[in-house]
């Protein structure tokens, strides 16, 4: 069985995870996609502003920032071996 | 043989696509608007092989769904207006990311050249691109540039006129998987055999379908014969997608062309030795750092404001100096009378007034630029997000605020990066409240005259302060009862580190500087002759002349309409402790504010005066209305009070909606009086009149 999934917020900085799923609208999700974040994806975290804050991500060679509440949307797990 | 070739130019913000297309064009190139929104439209003009090309620059986008205006308006352009070659602008060191718009455009099925661009970045980072290798996997033609340097400008400009010439398209269609391709071929041949026409490329429009895209989903309907049918076989279509794969049709899709873009990277990207220590990472674990992000913030805003407000003293007053010069030549050809006046006070002061804050708005400008262009400024939209979070925004609003300390025109046009309506409206309102390089004189002149030295500086701070805070209450009040609905997620990316070119800065400055001038040029303008109009007409009666020389300016003051309307005004002004004489200061400041301050030198029957002059505040001191505390609620309202015309029009023309721009008149006139009447008749109760 896979790991549990659980939102990107919890993760710890500097940790390598891979993108499960994206819980948003249609709109939200394509715009993601269309900038590299898609279900499947590795995502890298590089830097956090804590609780409520925004999220520094790294996905190949993009860096992004995800708004707390968006994080929240995004659900992780380890990276498989 | 030789026509005009129309060429878009597209790619994904921070691909270099302005370095691309201002190398291209040089100077020859304009800035208009798209029909009927406002988003900007660049074009310029260049020769090649004898041919005129005409190239376009389309907003930067990453996709060509509809999520925000700008990839709405890149897309429409695209399809509606056919250009003959769509340029590609790509990121050679962030490639995978990048071709997932190229990957559309040739879905599309229209001529594209990918521009691989910055490929001395990606060298630099140990990947060596086979340009050759990715044309042939791509099937479009691949050539390497280097906007920055202008490298690989003519290569792309041959490229561009043989795939013209021989009418080449893209040689490949991208392979999505044989359960979608499946699905994809079946609704192709369901759209065709319901006749819609061939120039809309029923695979496109197949994969947009099963992709859910409702724009395409209604121009499908006005064109075919067969709608139901279709809308029945692509729901089929989505379910099954969904059983054999596991995914929604949309995630499948995405997913395949992430695929075949990694597949085709494989192929032609060769890896180096390890990367290199990564600057970007490195600059961020400390601008970005969780203690210092808001420190250093705060410290380049005070580097900036230092810049505008030092650098840009003396040059504004060569200017000042020069329309004074002016002024005074013209007076000594013109006779004197209405028109001499018209022509001194009217025009030349009027355009002098704008011209007077052009090296501080190029300044800031310059700075700004700056800041964009090396990466900082997404940054700090980072780093206030949370900040901004609490009155119901988020980081990118962040930008156009601190610009608004400048001047609230080009902030209004910055508000252009937010890509949520209601976000964009609500930062334009709350823009005004910024305290403006223009009221300065106001607080000088004011708290210079009823505050001790020593607290003159700190009543001015507490204006700043108030302005702010009045903007956060503003903003909740906006986001909770006018502007209501969920916040929007904040995602944005963060574009690495890179050293600006000096043209590259300037051109930007420039830009946004002409357009300062034109559009609040023509307004200012216009609003002078206005105001010279009301103070000067009618002529006073010819009693006037009898009065001693002093008095007279007062009187013919008096006598004009604005007088009429400082007299209308007062009774509405008079519980906030004002005068009619306050109400025409305050009335000519819907100008600029800048002219309350030359209006009361002329209602206190002074000369040339400025904010430093003894004389007005000796005057403003002997005059029995005034108290510190009505000084004080003065300041406060002309703090709050109705931005100036320029702002107004810019926001007018920005919302594309004269209701707006009333609404903001409006609630600022209304927020100013019932600021300044708690300050004066608070302090009143409080015994501190």
């Amino acid at each position: 069985m896979p790991p549990a999934a659980f939102p990107l917020v919890m993760a710890a900085p500097r940790q390598t995870l891979q993108c499960v799923a994206i819980l948003a609208g249609r709109g939200v999700w394509r715009h993601l996609a269309a900038m590299g974040l898609v279900p499947g994806a590795a995502i890298t975290v590089l830097n956090s502003r804590g609780p409520g804050g925004p999220l520094m991500i790294r996905i190949g060679d993009t860096r992004l920032a995800l708004g707390w509440g968006m994080a929240q949307k995004v659900m992780v797990r380890p990276l498989p071996r | 043989m030789n026509e005009r070739i129309t060429i878009a130019l597209a790619g994904n913000p921070n691909s270099g696509k302005t370095t691309v297309f201002n190398s291209l064009t040089g100077a020859r190139q304009h800035v208009g608007n798209y029909p009927g929104v406002t988003v900007e439209k660049k074009e310029g003009t260049c020769r090649h092989q004898g041919r005129e090309i005409h190239v376009v620059d389309l907003p930067g986008t990453y996709s060509l769904t509809a999520y925000s205006l700008d990839e709405l308006v890149a897309r429409n352009f695209v399809i509606d207006e056919k250009p003959d070659v769509v340029v590609d602008v790509v990121d050679a060191s962030n490639l995978e990311r990048n071709l997932y718009l190229t990957i559309q455009f040739i879905e599309l099925g229209v001529p594209v050249v990918v521009a691989l661009n910055m490929s001395d970045v990606a060298n630099a980072e140990g990947k060596d691109i086979d340009a050759e290798l990715l044309s042939q996997l791509i099937g479009v033609p691949v050539v390497p540039t280097v906007g920055t340097k202008g490298e690989g400008m003519q290569a792309l400009l041959d490229t561009v006129v043989r795939v013209v010439e021989r009418h080449e398209r893209p040689r490949v269609s991208p392979a999505l998987g044989h359960e979608l391709e499946e699905h994809i071929r079946e609704v192709t041949d369901a759209l065709v055999a319901g006749g819609v026409p061939d120039d809309l490329r029923p695979r496109w429009v197949a994969i947009k379908l099963l992709e859910d895209d409702s724009e395409v989903h209604e121009l499908v309907q006005q064109h075919s014969a067969n709608g139901a049918q279709l809308d029945e076989l692509v729901l089929t279509a989505r379910r099954h997608i969904e059983q054999v794969v596991g995914d929604d049709a949309e995630i499948a899709l995405a997913d395949r062309r992430y695929g075949f873009i990694a597949g085709a990277c494989r192929e032609a990207v060769s890896l180096g030795q390890r990367q290199r220590l990564d600057w970007s990472d490195a600059i961020d674990s400390i601008v970005a750092n969780r203690v210092l992000g808001i420190p250093i913030f705060l410290g380049f805003m005070w580097a900036l404001f230092e810049l505008v407000f030092r650098l840009g003293a003396p040059p504004m007053e060569w200017i000042e100096a020069a329309f004074t010069w002016l002024g005074a030549q013209v007076a000594i050809i013109l006779p004197e009378g209405g028109l001499q006046s018209l022509v001194v006070d009217g025009i030349i002061g009027g355009v002098g007034g704008v011209l007077v804050f052009l090296p501080q708005i190029l300044l800031l400008f310059l700075g700004i630029a700056f800041l964009e262009d090396t990466g900082y400024m997404a940054r700090a939209a980072f780093v206030v997000d949370r900040v901004m979070h609490a009155i119901g925004l988020h980081g990118k609003s962040a930008i156009p605020l601190l610009i608004g300390f400048g001047c609230s025109v080009p902030a209004v046009m910055a508000t252009r990066t937010l890509e949520s309506r209601r976000d964009r409206l609500t930062t334009m309102f709350i823009v005004p409240l910024m305290s403006c390089s223009a009221r300065l004189p106001v607080y000088v002149l004011f708290a210079g005259a009823f505050f001790a030295p020593a607290v003159a500086g700190k009543v001015i701070l507490s204006l700043y302060v108030l302005g702010a805070a009045v903007a956060i209450l503003l903003a909740k009040v906006f986001r909770k009862y006018l502007l209501r609905g969920p916040v929007t997620p904040f995602v944005m990316e963060l574009p690495p580190y890179r050293m600006p070119t000096v043209k590259g800065v300037l051109i930007h400055m420039w830009e946004r500087g002409w357009l300062y001038v034109k559009k609040a040029g023509t307004i200012i303008l216009a609003a002078s002759i206005v105001m010279w109009f009301l103070l000067s007409y009618p002529p006073p009666p010819a009693s006037v002349a009898d009065l001693p020389e002093n008095q007279q300016a007062a009187a013919t003051l008096a006598h004009s309409y604005a007088g009429r309307i400082g007299r209308l005004v007062e009774p509405v002004i008079r519980p906030l402790g004002f005068d009619w004489k306050v109400g025409i200061g305050l009335v000519a400041g819907f100008a600029a504010k800048e002219i309350v301050v030359a209006t009361f030198a002329t209602v206190y029957s002074l000369g040339e005066t400025d904010e430093h002059s003894v004389d007005l505040r000796d005057a403003l001191q002997r005059d029995p209305q005034f108290s510190p505390l009505v000084a004080y609620a003065l300041m406060v309202f002309v703090l709050l009070y109705v931005p100036c015309m320029a702002t107004v029009a810019v926001i007018k023309r920005e919302t594309n909606s004269w209701g707006w721009a009333l609404f903001v008149i409006l609630y600022t006139c209304v927020v100013a009086w019932v600021g300044a009447f708690l300050v004066s008749q608070g302090g009143r109760l409080l015994g501190l009149a």
